[in-house]
């Protein structure tokens, strides 16, 4: 899904990274507004993590590869918010050392994986998880359904990105000068694929890590630590 | 806490160690073809595409060390590098920055 230099023409590329500036401007001041010194280690091992399970390139039946982002589990564990700076940070280096994912398509890259993905995830999460307590299995469910949703709707994100570059960049014989093929190829080749593969790794990656800290700490998880406080607020207020 | 945080970085490292069976999957990645594999597929390589896709010549393009022969060995020696090398960076800027800017 990390798209390359050449695929999206200017139009594309500068439009996202004039979406991404001020997300991620806002995303940083968020996060350092809301961060506590407790919860630095796991923003940083969820950055390491996402780099190193999204070299783990997997086949699926089609002759194509993939890999899951890690995305999901960082949008509901830190937030989305945290989530669009800790994917983002290990999209850039994989651009910047690496060329996976092009310079031009950083912005269009962290837009689909740290933008669409954490956020979906995350409400994903909390639409299906809403209203059961916090250690039921219900959540890990929910957690397996939001991964898988949310690498699927970044897959047709991209492949919408793809798609309208023949429309947008031609030559005056109709000659395509980025990405060639259309809507209906892109969006059905990154939506089917993610679907019938990668998405599944997402959603097995995301419950296996949820299930693990619903076990071990649930108030790392975004949002827990702090309704718990309120609660308890809450109570102090009223005796 | 601590606890789970050290349990979670060793299930990172176990996945550092293992990185080199995602070179096993041979195959293309729909959007991110080589300029020889669209020529290939449509006969030309659009012009724009070709302009922009050598915009940025990257250290270790592909995760590999440029050089470095293309034997299974070398290859997951220098996966399991970027591995590393991902980790130190993405980790060591979050957890530096983080620590700066972290209240209480």
């Amino acid at each position: 899904m990390h798209i390359p230099d050449g695929y999206l023409g200017p139009y594309t590329y500068i439009a996202m990274w004039i979406i991404m500036v001020p997300i991620w401007y806002y995303a940083g001041r968020k996060l350092s507004l809301e961060l506590k010194s407790r919860q630095v280690p796991l923003l940083a091992l969820a950055a390491a993590f996402s780099f190193v399970i999204m070299m783990f390139n997997v086949p699926i039946p089609g002759g194509s590869t993939g890999h899951a982002v890690g995305g999901a589990i960082i949008g509901i564990v830190l937030g989305p918010w945290a989530g669009v700076i800790v994917i983002s940070v290990a999209l850039v280096l994989q651009a910047l050392m690496f060329g996976d994912g092009g310079i031009t398509a950083i912005a269009a890259n962290c837009f689909n994986m740290a933008v669409v993905m954490p956020f979906v995830a995350y409400y994903v999460y909390k639409l299906i998880s809403s209203g059961t307590e916090i250690s039921s299995s219900r959540r890990i469910i929910a957690s397996a359904i939001a991964g898988y949703v949310s690498l699927t709707v970044a897959a047709a994100f991209t492949g919408f990105e793809f798609g309208i570059q023949p429309l947008l960049h031609h030559t005056a014989e109709g000659v395509p000068l980025y990405m060639p093929y259309s809507l209906s190829v892109t969006v059905p080749a990154m939506v089917l694929e993610h679907a019938l593969g990668f998405s599944i790794l997402e959603a097995l990656v995301t419950a296996l890590i949820f299930a693990y800290i619903q076990k071990t700490d649930t108030s790392l998880l975004y949002g827990e630590a702090d309704s718990k406080k309120k609660k308890r607020m809450k109570n102090v207020s009223t005796a | 806490m601590d606890k789970i945080i050290k349990n979670l970085a060793i299930g990172l490292v176990a996945l550092m160690i293992l990185a080199p069976l995602g070179l096993l999957a041979v195959g293309e990645t729909f959007g991110e073809w080589s300029n020889e594999e669209i020529e290939e597929k449509l006969g030309f390589v659009p012009s724009g595409l070709e302009e922009l896709s050598s915009l940025w010549s990257a250290p270790m393009p592909d995760y590999a060390l440029p050089g470095a022969g293309d034997s299974m060995t070398s290859a997951s020696i220098a996966y399991i590098l970027s591995a590393i090398i991902g980790v130190i960076i993405c980790g060591g800027l979050l957890y530096f920055v983080g620590k700066k800017v972290a209240r209480n």
